[in-house]
C-alpha cells in the first residue's frame, strides 16, 4: 500500500501549509536531576510508601537478610516453583525450586509455575514504579507477566526520585530497542463503578524487596 | 452515522434513570480522585504547558516525525503501513491476520480500531476479534457500545455486569457481589486465549519518532499479554499520536495517569521497539491511520483537538456528559473532546449538533492535561456550522437580522423596549419554542434605565452628587 504513504504525507503537508509555525516546548517542570541522584533514604522511604499505596507488599532488608525474606514470602504465598531470569544472580530461596528461564520457558510452562522472582532496571520513587528493561535481572517480558505472583528485588541505589529521572536513565535502553515495562502495583481494574480492584490478567500479587545497597546495578 | 443529532439523543438517554445514577456516581468519584492526585504535583501547570507544547510541535512537524517513526520502526525490525481511511486500514489489518491463517485475534482496547469498525470488518472476513479489556468485554458480551473513553462500560453498574457475566462467560455460576469475583471470571475466560491465539491487535497511546518506541498504557495486564505473548502484533495508531522525542514521555507519562484514573501511575505501561529476539512477537506491524485526521489538522483553530491524549478528564468534569452519559454523542469519542473531534473527523455536515452539546462552562479546559481550549473550538465550530451549512433565510438568521436592525437605531430600540413589556409572556414563549424551552426570559422592569434617565430632575454637572 505504498500509495497510502505518499497520499497521507501529502495530505499532512497540505493541511499544515507551506510554513507552519513551529513552537518551542516550555520545559519549566522538574526535569531529570532536579531532585538529586536518588538512592538516598528520603527517596527510598518515598518509594516504599508509594508502592504500599498500591496494595503491594514492601519489605526493606539488608543484603544478608534477603534470602530469609524471600523464603518467608514464598512460604506465606505457598509458592514452591518459581521462575527466575536466565541471568539471575545466585538468589537462594529455601524450600523453593527456582526454574531458570534458559532455554526460554514457554507461556504454558510459565502458567504452571507459582511465581516469578526478578530484579529490575530501576525504580521511580514518586510514583512507586518498578521498571523492567527486558535484559539481565529484569528477564524477558513473558517471565514477569504470566505467573500470578511476582517477587521483585529492588536495590536502593537504583531508586530514582521522579518520572523524568527514570525516562532519562532508560533512554539508552530504548535506543537499543529493549522492551521496557513500567509496573506500579499489582494488576488492577477500575472498569466496574470506577472501584480499583486488584487482579485481572497480570500478576495479582506483587511483593517488593528493597535491598539496601550503595552501588547501583545501572551502568 | 449521526442521524438523530445530540438534542434528540440526549433526551432519550436522560430518560434512563439507572444510567444517570451510574454515570453521575462514577464521574463524581473520579473527579475527586483526579483532583487529589493532581494537587500533589508541585509543577503540574508547567507539565501541562510542556504537554501542550510537545503536541503542538508534533503537529507542526508531523511529516518529518512520521517519516522518522517509520524509519526507526523499520530499523528495529517492524513493518510500517499507511492507511488513508477506515476501509484501507481494515483491509491492511485483515490481510495480515488472514495471511497467518488466523480465525481469532486478541485485542487490547483501542479507540482507533473502534472508530474504523475493525471488529465488524474482521468478522466479515471470518475472523473473530476478542476484546480483552474488561469493560470492552462487558460491552462485547452485552452487544453494547462504549460510553466513555477510558471506562467504556461506565453506564453499567456491578449488578448489571454480574448478571451479564453469569449468563455468558460464567455459564450460570453465581459470582456474588464482589467485583473481585467478576474480574476473576474474566481472567479465567481469557487466560487460554492469551496463551494460544497467535495474532494480537493493539492501539497506541504514543509512538516515539526518534526511538521508534510504541507505548501502551493500561491497568489490567491484558495489554501486556497482547503485546508480549502472540507471535504477530499489529498496532493501529492515529497519525496524531506521534511524539518527536523519547524524553517527551517524561511529560506525557506524568500527565496521563493522574488525569485519567486519578492514579500516580497506571499499573502497567508497555514500551516496545520493533521486534526483539526471544522476547515478544517476532513480527510487528504498525499501521499509521489518517481517516479524517488531516482534515482536522487543516483547521488552524480546530487542530488542537488532535492534541488529545485520551485521558477523559474532560468527560468526567463536564456537567453535560455527567448527566446524559456517552451514548448521546453517537461516537466512540463522547464528551467535550468528542464534541470537537467527531464533527471535524466526520465532517461538520455529519455531526452538526455536537458543537452545541456544551454549556461552555470551561471545566473541560481547566482539567485538560494538554490545555486543549475546548470552549474556543466549540465556538469556532458553531460559527463554521452557521456559516457553511445554515441557510441565510432560516428563521434564526432572519430573526437575528431583524434584531440587528432594531438594535442599530435608538428610536427602534426604545420602541422595542416598550413593546417587549407588553408582549412578554405566553406570546413570546409560543413564538420562540426552541429558544424558551431551555431558557427563562428575563423580567422586564416597569421603568428601564433610559426612561428613568429622561424622567429624573435635571441637575448641573459637579453639583451635589456623591463624593468619592
Amino acid at each position: 500500500m505504498s500509495g497510502g504513504r505518499e497520499a497521507v504525507l501529502a495530505r499532512v503537508r497540505a493541511a499544515l501549509g507551506p510554513a507552519p509555525d513551529i513552537p518551542e516546548i516550555p520545559r519549566a517542570y522538574r526535569q531529570a536531576g532536579a531532585l538529586g541522584a536518588g538512592g538516598d533514604s528520603v527517596t527510598v522511604d518515598l518509594f516504599c510508601a508509594r508502592v504500599a499505596d498500591y496494595r503491594a507488599t514492601v519489605r526493606r532488608v539488608r543484603g544478608a537478610e534477603l534470602p530469609g525474606a524471600l523464603t518467608a514470602a514464598c512460604e506465606q504465598r505457598e509458592a514452591r516453583r518459581v521462575a527466575v531470569p536466565a541471568q539471575a544472580p545466585p538468589w537462594t530461596v529455601e524450600g523453593v525450586e527456582l526454574v531458570r528461564d534458559e532455554p526460554p520457558l514457554s507461556p504454558r510452562q510459565l502458567d504452571e509455575l507459582d511465581g516469578v522472582l526478578s530484579g529490575c532496571a530501576l525504580a521511580i520513587a514518586e510514583t512507586g514504579t518498578i521498571v523492567l528493561d527486558g535484559a539481565g535481572v529484569s528477564g524477558r517480558r513473558a517471565l514477569t507477566l504470566v505467573p500470578d505472583y511476582h517477587l521483585c528485588v529492588v536495590r536502593s541505589a537504583d531508586i530514582v526520585p521522579s518520572v523524568p529521572d527514570g525516562v532519562a536513565a532508560l533512554a539508552r535502553g530504548a535506543a537499543e530497542g529493549r522492551p521496557i515495562t513500567f509496573i506500579s502495583g499489582p494488576s488492577a481494574t477500575v472498569d466496574i463503578e470506577l472501584v480499583r480492584v486488584e487482579g485481572v490478567h497480570g500478576p495479582r500479587t506483587l511483593d517488593v524487596f528493597v535491598v539496601e545497597s550503595r552501588t547501583s546495578g545501572r551502568e | 452515522m449521526s442521524k438523530t443529532g445530540f438534542p434528540a439523543a440526549a433526551r432519550e438517554e436522560l430518560a434512563d434513570t439507572q444510567m444517570r445514577r451510574n454515570v453521575g456516581k462514577a464521574t463524581s468519584t473520579i473527579r475527586a480522585r483526579r483532583a487529589a492526585r493532581v494537587a500533589e504535583v508541585p509543577d503540574w501547570e508547567a507539565l501541562r504547558d510542556a504537554g501542550a507544547g510537545i503536541k503542538a510541535r508534533a503537529m507542526a512537524t508531523m511529516p518529518e516525525q512520521l517519516e522518522m517513526l517509520e524509519a526507526s520502526v523499520t530499523r528495529a525490525g517492524g513493518q510500517v503501513h499507511w492507511a488513508r481511511d477506515a476501509a484501507e486500514c481494515n483491509a491492511i489489518v485483515g490481510g495480515i491476520a488472514a495471511g497467518h491463517g488466523a480465525t481469532e485475534v486478541i485485542k487490547v482496547k483501542s479507540l482507533a480500531t473502534d472508530e474504523i469498525g475493525l471488529n465488524d470488518a474482521l468478522a466479515a472476513q471470518g475472523i473473530e476479534a476478542i476484546e480483552t479489556d474488561l469493560a470492552e468485554l462487558i460491552n462485547q458480551l452485552g452487544h453494547d457500545t462504549s460510553s466513555h473513553i477510558l471506562v467504556p462500560a461506565i453506564h453499567r453498574n456491578r449488578a448489571e455486569i454480574k448478571l451479564l457475566f453469569e449468563h455468558t462467560i460464567a455459564r450460570g455460576e453465581d459470582l456474588g457481589w464482589d467485583i473481585t469475583a467478576i474480574a476473576e471470571a474474566a481472567r479465567r475466560h481469557l487466560r487460554e486465549k492469551f496463551l494460544s491465539v497467535p495474532v494480537a491487535i493493539s492501539g497506541a497511546n504514543f509512538g516515539v519518532a526518534d526511538s521508534g518506541t510504541i507505548c501502551v498504557v493500561e491497568s489490567e495486564g491484558n495489554g501486556r499479554m497482547c503485546v508480549t505473548l502472540p507471535r504477530v502484533l499489529i498496532t493501529v495508531m492515529g497519525i496524531e499520536k506521534v511524539l518527536p522525542e523519547w524524553r517527551d514521555l517524561e511529560v506525557c507519562l506524568q500527565l496521563l495517569p493522574r488525569s485519567a484514573t486519578g492514579e500516580r501511575m497506571n499499573p502497567y505501561t508497555s514500551l516496545w521497539t520493533g521486534v526483539h529476539a526471544e522476547d515478544g512477537p517476532q513480527e510487528f506491524h504498525l499501521v499509521l491511520l489518517d481517516n479524517g485526521r488531516t482534515d482536522v489538522l487543516a483547521d488552524e483553530v480546530g487542530r488542537q483537538a488532535l492534541h488529545c491524549i485520551r485521558c477523559s478528564a474532560c468527560l468526567n468534569s463536564c456537567p453535560v456528559y455527567s448527566r446524559v452519559g456517552g451514548h448521546a454523542y453517537e461516537s466512540v469519542y463522547p464528551g467535550p473532546i468528542g464534541a470537537i473531534l467527531t464533527p471535524q473527523l466526520r465532517g461538520l455536515e455529519n455531526a452538526p449538533t455536537l458543537p452545541w452539546a456544551s454549556s461552555l462552562c470551561g471545566a473541560c479546559y481547566e482539567v485538560c492535561p494538554v490545555k486543549i481550549d475546548i470552549p474556543s473550538v466549540l465556538l469556532h465550530l458553531r460559527a463554521r456550522v452557521v456559516r457553511e451549512y445554515k441557510s441565510g433565510r432560516s428563521a434564526e438568521a432572519l430573526g437575528m437580522e431583524a434584531v440587528g436592525r432594531v438594535f442599530g437605531s435608538q428610536a427602534f430600540y426604545e420602541r422595542a423596549q416598550k413593546l417587549a413589556r407588553l408582549g412578554r409572556g405566553p406570546f413570546v414563549t409560543a413564538a420562540l419554542p426552541g429558544w424558551s424551552a431551555m431558557r427563562g426570559l428575563p423580567e422586564i422592569p416597569q421603568q428601564n434605565f433610559r426612561e428613568w434617565w429622561h424622567a429624573r430632575p435635571s441637575r448641573s454637572v459637579g453639583g451635589d452628587g456623591p463624593t468619592p
